[in-house]
């Protein structure tokens, strides 16, 4: 039981270490605060399903098709949309203010398209659902599935900033934009780069999410409001902490769920985001600034 | 006190006779209208009030909102009128202290995510302790209330936030919360309690939209979680305040009335297709006029006078 209470949440918090890395690059690096983040994953899981159910093609090859999609739409929507913002604004925290707004009003726009395609009903498909043996715990293919894609994909992306040129100018903007500038890192390319991966990971993660998740047009918020509550517990701009902070939170909700009440869940996360807030406001793996 | 503030008060004063005695003069889908521009006028007034000096966008209106709407539900049939609005401001004023306390002393950024969620998390709460422990998902509100009460103690609370916005932009922690929004670090070193000034303020301003939310309730007869925790207030009211302008106590009252209206139009012609509406309205708002139509006006009259002095 607990073996199995914990695989699921892990499972889960994959997600949210996924989900939470794109948007730590969306803010740390591109200054972005997303607040229409969430809409993106549910968007990308009605396409998995219309992929499935419509056309009859798998999951996986929807995981090749869409993120590329969201990262044209998320770089699209940075140089049409934000970077005028970025342009006026004078400091970053007025950028902060400004960015929150226009995204606050994108969040309305997408949510209201998809309501207005699919309704508020919830959707799910059947794939690949059948139970595995794992150590005598009982798993859906479909979610350990979902899982190890998660982790590949991790792990990819921490490859990619860490070992190669153009990830070491998106970190180096993380860092320090000004000082970026002096070493001849193009700010504005890195930071539309970082936006756009940070939309195409939370495409990846609502593909793989409506693999095993029931969904509907109005949950986008609930995954941007925990993504953002993992990218502070993580400390902004760190992909570990978001990593290990994503999956903590996995492992709380489920333990809550199951062992608590299910409609707990929420209040365990802001319990959460509190403790860390009052004891170390940085964010696990942060460093102490600004 | 010179002859134009004196003016101005009596203006004031004959503004809000004329306002009292409209239910008199108006049909009932009228009264229904002001009823409506007068609560975002409460709401949009108390949420620039906070969010105004200290440039902190709350997302959380209607989670105070909501807690409001639900303390009438659950004593208007026990308890007499004014300890039921005792109450709800007894509550909000709990929960905003909680949440100020929390995330005010951190960067503002902290409090906009933790008031993002705020709503979507009473509403939980609410539905958890409805099922579990009432057993009952939704209320039935009758009140010997009728819309013109609804519409004189809606009246009674816009004077009241005018009067105490007035008053606090007179007072020491009005010049503390320009400081503030100036320059936190600068204001720190003034000697100011910052935190203690944003807590204080955000306390006071939740307090008004708590007690709209109290006082609106009893005009939908029956309300569940999810209507009396409907984000899009929190929106409607942000997109008000901002087009209005935040930076002078009468600005949301522009934004209010103009899109109140427009609001109306498009929800009586779009229903399916709102939410896409508004938020396009909203992007509109952010771009073009990001200081707020009283922004937009100030900009105006200061370029004439310079253009004058110049020629």
């Amino acid at each position: 039981m607990l073996l199995e209470v914990t695989l699921s949440g892990a499972t889960l918090g994959g997600m949210y270490a996924l989900v939470a890395m794109g948007l730590t690059l969306q803010y740390g690096v591109a200054r972005i605060m997303n607040l229409s983040y969430g809409e993106l994953l549910v968007a990308a899981a009605f396409a998995a399903l219309w992929f499935y159910t419509g056309v009859a093609v798998s999951p996986l090859v929807g995981l090749i098709v869409v993120p590329p999609l969201a990262f044209a739409l998320s770089f699209a929507i940075y140089r049409v949309l934000l970077q005028p913002l970025v342009r006026r604004a004078r400091t970053r925290d007025a950028l902060e203010v400004d960015s929150i707004l226009a995204t606050f009003g994108l969040l309305f726009v997408i949510q209201g398209v998809m309501l207005a395609i699919f309704g508020g009903a919830y959707f799910s498909y059947s794939f690949l659902a059948v139970p595995l043996q794992i150590a005598g715990a009982t798993v859906a293919a479909n979610r350990l599935l979902a899982l190890v894609l998660a982790v590949v994909i991790g792990v990819g992306l921490y490859l990619g900033l860490t070992r190669t040129r153009i990830g070491t100018a998106v970190r180096a903007v993380a860092v320090d934009p000004v000082a970026a500038e002096l070493v001849a890192i193009d700010v504005r390319t890195a930071s539309a780069l970082a936006f756009a991966l940070g939309g195409a990971l939370v495409a990846a993660s609502g593909v793989l999410v409506s693999m095993f998740l029931t969904f509907n047009a109005n949950l986008g918020v609930v995954f941007t409001l925990k993504a953002l509550v993992v990218v502070i517990m993580g400390g902004v701009g760190n992909l570990l902490g978001a990593l290990i902070a994503g999956l903590l939170l996995g492992l709380v909700e489920n333990y809550v769920a199951v062992f608590v009440d299910p409609g707990l869940t929420l209040a365990a996360t802001y319990a959460i985001f509190l403790i860390v807030l009052l004891v170390r406001p940085q964010g696990i793996l942060g460093r102490a600034s600004r | 006190m010179t002859g134009r503030d004196a003016l101005i008060g009596i203006a004031c004063l004959a503004g809000v006779a004329l306002l009292a005695g409209l239910p008199f003069v108006v049909a009932d889908y009228g009264l229904s209208l002001a009823i409506n521009i007068m609560s975002y006028t409460v709401l949009a007034t108390a949420w620039s009030l906070f969010s105004g000096p200290t440039r902190y966008v709350s997302l959380a209106t209607v989670a105070f909102f909501g807690i409001g709407a639900y303390t009438t539900a659950v004593f208007v049939e026990t308890l007499a009128w004014p300890l039921v609005l005792l109450i709800a401001m007894a509550i909000g004023s709990v929960v905003a202290a909680i949440v100020g306390l929390a995330t005010l002393r951190l960067s503002g950024v902290y409090f906009v995510i933790f008031s993002f969620g705020l709503a979507e998390l009473v509403r939980q709460l609410v539905t958890w302790f409805e099922v579990n422990k009432t057993r009952t998902l939704g209320r039935y509100v009758f009140a010997d209330i009728t819309a013109a009460q609804i519409y004189w103690q809606l009246l009674a609370l816009a004077v009241l936030v005018f009067a105490i916005g007035f008053l606090i932009g007179r007072s020491r922690l009005g010049l503390a919360l320009r400081a503030i929004g100036d320059d936190e670090t600068v204001a720190r070193h003034c000697g100011i309690d910052v935190t203690r000034a944003k807590v204080a303020l955000f306390v006071l301003s939740t307090v008004f939209m708590t007690l709209t939310g109290a006082i609106m309730a009893p005009r939908w007869t029956y309300i569940d979680p999810a209507i009396a925790f409907n984000p899009v207030v929190s929106f409607t009211v942000l997109i008000m305040a901002l087009l209005g302008g935040v930076h002078r106590l009468y600005g949301p009252v522009l934004g209010v009335v103009p899109l109140a209206l427009l609001f109306e139009y498009l929800l009586a012609r779009f229903p399916n297709h709102f939410s896409i509406m508004v938020g396009l309205v909203f992007i509109v708002i952010v771009y073009v006029v990001p200081r707020g139509v009283v922004g937009l006006v100030e900009d105006t009259v200061r370029r004439q006078a310079a253009a004058k002095s110049a020629a």
